[in-house]
């Protein structure tokens, strides 16, 4: 009954009042950090949107080329920090493509595992935040962090760090799985698709929230593809595209999985990818775990490898999107150049045009529906 | 015994009046005694809205999975009592720009009419502090004097977010108001009373069970939506929604002002519960349990409800707050009142 007006805007009410600009963030609870958005309102109607971004920088691409290839691993770690593993998988691969090196088969399934564990993480934060970007008193939120606190516990366990991990390295993984990781592991894959059953419950079928999201920032398929946007962003449009499919990395060919896709184009679709694409994501955890091998983790790589000159791109379905690192060897310890595709940066591309005639209160919703993490935005 | 102590408080009243009577003129005592209840209710309400933060905390604390306050002694039940003094130990701050005048002046306004709301509220019989004969007309009009609280805070404050938010209240406000009345109205129609205590008395009727919410349930419903709008309680809180506009018209309020307008927004939540228990749940009346004790479980259980809307549900926003008001809650309301006609029509026709 609420929905039948998407944008909540009256046809007829002409701009007879003053705009006013009103100034959202750096600091404001609901840009997922220090993202600022100068909105112009006609009423609470947004008539112009100015982005600036940048408050974050920290100049990683450039550290790259200071530190040794192993190094560089905990500055990846900073970037997407809800989703270190991914970030570090991402750097890895292009690290080892120029080392020319063969990543043991187990090291490969442990990647796969802890990566797709990172995928549920990354995607509870974005399901949660985005539940109290619409306006709920947290409880989704709180819902969903208490599942990705277990994974910050399993991670605790392999490599003792939650978030900045700098586990993934090139040539395999720092350290063997413990062997309390897989009951935790397998406990946790079991109950997580009744948990999400639970954040589905609180958020999906809830009217209030169908109406605050349905039909609110609407990405049409051709545009999302003209601004090159990836994952649940670009997933939520229509187009099925995912690199995990589409140009499989590492042992991803072996798991049965479904790429998500919703039509709409709206919060709604990409919240709906969000949520599904997580359980996806428990299957894959449960097929890896069941194939396992022994063996060893790590190749026989030096600290302080030097590749050949050369260099290499890789690119992975991180949890916001496409992730890719470009890099270019001079023989020396340290890349020449490391140059980095971040998806949230990438994704930010469109807000501008889903923002103009919207109501205030659907900027938070539509900037939480992108999903962005600051740290990877600005890097 | 009984009779003691459900009737504690008018008695001590009485009691009260007869020695100060001996060696003062009555209209001494008449102030005195008038200075004596309001002391009382006004710590009584303070404890009342401390005891509804801490539930509050709590029950959102369990519906939320985690545990809540519990630190600060026994189950953390003096956490709301180290809150106040935070709030009070920090400092007051008057942003330069702000107009200091509109800016201090809205805190009280606030206050007071959370507080004179009360002025009509029957805790139990004989203890009302003025059984006004349009009880009923004058809670409703003074919880509408809010608006004006909000609209000079948002005013004075001078800041866009703020200015934002009065001006959502202020849409809101009066926009919930005349739902509001309209669903109080079928209640009247039934009593034939404006006064708080004659519609308790109305409900005494089958053994003292039958509660305005059996011959009133649309009427209870569209109430309730209402009030939780008017109250700025989720799912309506958008006057403060902390997502969008941070914290509305209070944002820039600190220290002790940003503690009264807490008060006043409590005071005025556990107004409307304690309203709807009158109305709608037969006020004091209940078996067994003093009066008074039964007015307070009625109130509470009504403001439980408040936590758990605030638990669970998303905020609308400001098009589809007045649509529902205008296109479904006054229109239901209507109705309820040509339907409490046509049923006392009935009725009469029935029993002459």
């Amino acid at each position: 009954m609420l929905t039948d007006n998407p944008t909540g805007n009256l046809p007829t009410l002409e701009d007879e009042t003053e705009q006013i600009v009103m100034n959202m963030g750096p600091q404001h609870p609901s840009t997922h950090g220090v993202f600022r958005m100068i909105l112009t309102l006609s009423g609470e109607t947004i008539v112009k949107a100015d982005l600036e971004m940048g408050y974050l920088h920290r100049g990683v691409e450039k550290q790259c080329e200071e530190g040794t290839f192993v190094h560089n691993v905990t500055a990846t770690d900073r970037l997407d920090y809800l989703a270190a593993m991914s970030n570090n998988l991402a750097y890895s691969i292009a690290s080892e493509q120029l080392a020319g090196v063969e990543v043991p088969e187990r090291a490969w399934y442990i990647r796969t595992i802890v990566c797709e564990l990172q995928r549920i993480a990354s995607h509870c934060v974005a399901v949660g935040t985005f539940g109290a970007d619409v306006g709920t008193m947290f409880t989704p939120l709180q819902y969903a962090f208490r599942e990705r606190e277990m994974i910050l516990d399993m991670f605790n366990m392999i490599c003792g760090a939650r978030m900045t991990l700098n586990y993934v390295r090139p040539g395999g993984v720092s350290l063997d799985l413990p062997e309390e990781f897989m009951p935790a592991c397998r406990y946790f894959v079991d109950i997580m698709p009744a948990k999400i059953d639970e954040y589905e419950s609180l958020l999906t079928g809830n009217e209030i929230f169908t109406a605050r999201t349905k039909g609110v920032g609407v990405l049409r398929r051709d545009r999302a593809l003209d601004y090159a946007v990836s994952g649940p962003t670009l997933r939520g449009s229509g187009p099925a595209y995912d690199v995990r499919r589409d140009a499989p990395y590492g042992i991803y060919d072996r798991f049965d999985f479904n790429v998500i896709t919703e039509e709409a184009g709206d919060c709604f679709s990409r919240y709906l990818v969000r949520v599904r694409e997580m359980r996806e994501s428990v299957k894959i955890v449960k097929q890896a775990l069941d194939q396992l091998p022994d063996g060893p983790y790590f190749a026989p790589l030096s600290r302080n490898f030097r590749p050949a000159v050369g260099e290499s791109f890789s690119r992975i379905e991180s949890p916001k999107g496409e992730l890719g690192f470009y890099m270019v060897s001079d023989g020396s310890i340290a890349p020449y150049r490391c140059k980095i595709r971040a998806p949230s940066f990438i994704n930010l591309g469109p807000l501008r045009e889903m923002l103009v005639g919207h109501k205030v209160a659907d900027a938070v919703v539509i900037l939480g529906s992108i999903d962005i993490v600051l740290g990877e935005v600005d890097r | 015994m009984t009779h003691f102590i459900n009737d504690f408080f008018p008695i001590a009243v009485a009691f009260i009046k007869s020695v100060l009577s001996s060696f003062l003129p009555s209209w001494i005592v008449d102030i005195i005694t008038i200075v004596i209840s309001i002391s009382v209710f006004i710590m009584f309400a303070t404890i009342v809205v401390m005891s509804l933060v801490y539930f509050e905390r709590r029950v959102i604390a369990w519906i939320q999975d985690r545990v809540g306050p519990n630190r600060t002694g026994p189950e953390g039940v003096l956490q709301p009592i180290a809150d106040v003094i935070k709030l009070f130990a920090k400092e007051d701050i008057v942003p330069t720009n702000a107009d200091p005048i509109v800016f201090k002046l809205s805190t009280f306004v606030m206050v007071f009419s959370a507080l004179l709301v009360y002025t009509v509220i029957p805790f139990g019989p004989g203890m009302i502090i003025s059984d006004l004969n349009i009880g009923v007309l004058y809670a409703v009009a003074i919880t509408g004097l809010t608006a004006v609280g909000m609209l000079m805070a948002g005013w004075g404050s001078n800041n866009k977010y703020a200015l934002l938010g009065a001006m959502r209240a202020a849409a809101q406000v009066i926009s919930y108001e005349i739902p509001l009345v309209f669903s109080i109205i079928g209640v009247v129609m039934i009593t034939g009373s404006l006064s708080t205590v004659s519609i308790v008395h109305g409900q005494e009727a089958w053994g003292g069970w039958r509660w305005n919410i059996l011959l009133q349930p649309i009427g209870f419903v569209v109430y309730f939506i209402s009030a939780t709008a008017e109250l700025n309680r989720t799912p309506f809180d958008l006057m403060e929604a902390e997502s969008e506009i941070i914290a509305g018209y209070h944002i820039e309020y600190s220290g002790v002002r940003f503690a009264l307008f807490f008060l006043a927004e409590y005071l005025n939540a556990f107004a409307v519960a304690c309203l709807g228990a009158t109305l709608f749940f037969g006020g004091w009346l209940g078996p067994i349990l003093p009066p008074y004790v039964w007015f307070i479980i009625k109130a509470y259980a009504l403001f439980f409800i408040f936590y758990w809307l605030r638990g669970t549900l998303p905020r609308v926003r400001i098009d589809q707050l007045m649509s529902l008001a205008w296109k479904y809650l006054l229109p239901a309301a209507v109705a309820n009142v040509v339907l409490t006609g046509v049923g006392i029509w009935i009725y009469h026709a029935l029993t002459a």
